[in-house]
């Protein structure tokens, strides 16, 4: 059992090593000639003008928000579906009455207008 | 020896148990060992898969794509890659460095992370998880955080507002994947991909097509690829995320984003085509590697083919598709196969799966029904012309610019 979790610890710890190494590689290979116009901001040839971090429009908070509840809601689904020969039926019908709840949250934010785009 | 890989492993591990390591050590060499050669396999195919993808855009095209480098121009990846080594490395004035830099490497590591528990053969696999599924999940929503920290990190509104699309996009799309992945967890009764791929005697799509299709969907979604890559739009915001990256970093993002189709390829494959499921392959675990990467590459094609055939969607229509129309369904479906997964017979399993496919079919055409009516609605809808102004306003200024006011031609009656 615990073999199986040393190779997910390996793999995390030497994944990030190959992309790494192709970003060591460049600096001793290519040139470095860096000067205050090629370092500037690329907006297409024009001058970029005030702050890039701009404040942003709430809907992406609010997507961002409403995939927080279903995402951690279907999480608790997978045990129940891999279990799923274990139960009896009374057990999947209250899981379909897990689900219902999420399809309740999800017809509640349709109605709120939060799935529309202004 | 009908099984090298596993030939080579078992004679590895008596070696080193004979060297008088302990247990622990040799499963931590083993695991370096294995993981090495598995990116390096998955690094290679990468590479070759630029060669692949640009060879199919030019057919599509209708070119020839590159043909100088090498026979068919199979070198060409080399020299790009060559020719990206060797390209300034341009940081941004007011780039925040190190999220900068870290951006492209989370990008590619989390795609080769992907492959520890993919089983290419009955034998063959990094690392068979019993709560495979979930790590999918839960790895692949990390190169979502890379695309986020490009964006931000970037210093550059084009950058940032590509990292916006992507909170609104990638994040969404997630929903309606998680849901679908659910479907084959119930059919199988274990999370664990090699068990997944085990129970298919019949493959899942012929009792999940609706799943299987809800997440090549939203898999592509995921992978930002058209038709849904509003995060990189050229035409909109020059290239999102990756503006501001130039020579391998930006080589990495590229290397990432066509690795994860293939990966994307792999996962589908493996839990709905049956992975390295085919004749023989049980015997000979090379032969489960080729059938599984001939699916991988088939589904690869599949998403190419989308990608280069259907044009770039809005972002409230991309929206509501996933909210509106991919969630509800994949509900729908979830909850449909669970409760018929336990009316029906596990004993029979054809009686078993062409119950299965007679409900997805019955769910597909009540769901082409209900868009039917409501384009048939949406059509009326626009056919009716509205005020497009004030008559009064307009006759006033200006007498012609109302359409209505125009006398149409009697040839033309709409």
């Amino acid at each position: 059992m615990h073999n199986e979790w040393i190779f997910i610890a390996v793999f995390l710890l030497l994944a990030p090593i190959f992309p790494a190494l192709a970003l060591v590689i460049p600096r001793l290979l290519a040139p470095k000639k860096p000067n205050p116009l090629k370092s500037q901001t690329y907006e297409c040839g024009v001058e970029t003008v005030g702050e890039t971090w701009v404040q942003f429009r709430v809907q992406y908070y609010i997507f961002a928000l409403v995939f927080l509840v279903f995402d951690v809601e279907t999480v608790f689904l997978y045990p129940w579906a891999a279990a799923f020969d274990q139960l009896p039926l009374f057990a999947v019908l209250e899981g379909v009455l897990f689900i219902m709840i999420l399809v309740a949250g999800l017809i509640y934010a349709w109605r709120k207008g939060v799935l529309e785009w202004q | 020896m009908s099984d090298p890989i596993n030939a080579i492993r078992i004679w590895l591990q008596g070696l080193l148990l004979s060297w008088g390591l302990s247990d622990g050590v040799v499963a931590v060499i083993l695991a370096v060992i294995g993981v090495v050669a598995l990116s390096t396999f998955v690094l290679v195919m990468d590479i070759l898969l630029v060669w692949v993808e640009r060879k199919v855009v030019a057919r599509f095209q209708d070119r020839l794509g590159p043909n100088r480098v090498g026979p068919f121009g199979l070198i060409q990846p080399i020299a790009d890659v060559i020719k990206l080594l060797l390209k300034e490395d341009i940081i941004p004035r007011g780039a925040d460095k190190f999220v900068y830099n870290l951006a492209p490497i989370l990008a590619l590591a989390t795609v080769l992370l992907l492959w520890a528990v993919l089983p290419l053969a009955p034998t063959i696999f990094g690392t068979d998880l019993s709560v495979g599924v979930l790590y999918i999940v839960a790895v692949g929503a990390i190169s979502t955080l890379g695309i986020i920290m490009a964006g931000w990190s970037s210093n550059n509104k084009y950058a940032l507002l590509g990292a916006f699309r992507t909170v609104a996009q990638l994040v969404s799309y997630e929903v309606p994947m998680v849901i679908a992945m659910l479907v084959p967890v119930i059919l199988a009764r274990s999370m664990g991909l090699n068990d997944i791929v085990q129970s298919q005697s019949i493959w899942f799509i012929v009792m999940a097509p609706v799943a299987a299709l809800i997440v090549l969907i939203t898999s592509i979604a995921e992978l930002g690829r058209a038709p849904f890559d509003l995060i990189e739009a050229e035409s909109e915001i020059v290239a999102g995320f990756h503006i501001e990256y130039t020579g391998m970093k930006f080589g990495l993002f590229y290397a990432g984003e066509l690795l994860h189709a293939l990966t994307v390829g792999a996962i589908v494959s493996t839990l709905f085509l049956g992975g390295w499921r085919g004749p023989g392959a049980e015997t000979y675990p090379i032969l489960g590697v080729f059938y599984f990467m001939v699916k991988a590459f088939f589904l690869y094609w599949v998403i190419m083919w989308i990608k280069y055939s259907l044009p770039r969607i809005r972002i409230d229509h991309m929206l509501n598709f996933n909210w509106k129309f991919l969630t509800p369904l994949s509900l729908i479906v979830l909850v449909i196969t669970a409760v018929l997964d336990k009316l029906l017979p596990r004993s029979n399993m054809w009686i078993y799966a062409i119950g299965m496919l007679i409900a997805n079919l019955l769910i597909i055409w009540v769901t082409l029904q209900i868009l039917r009516s409501r384009a048939r609605r949406e059509r009326q809808r626009v056919a009716q012309p509205g005020p497009i102004a004030t008559p009064e306003l307009s006759m006033a200024v200006l007498p012609s610019s109302n359409p209505r006011q125009q006398t149409t031609p009697p040839s033309n009656p709409a």
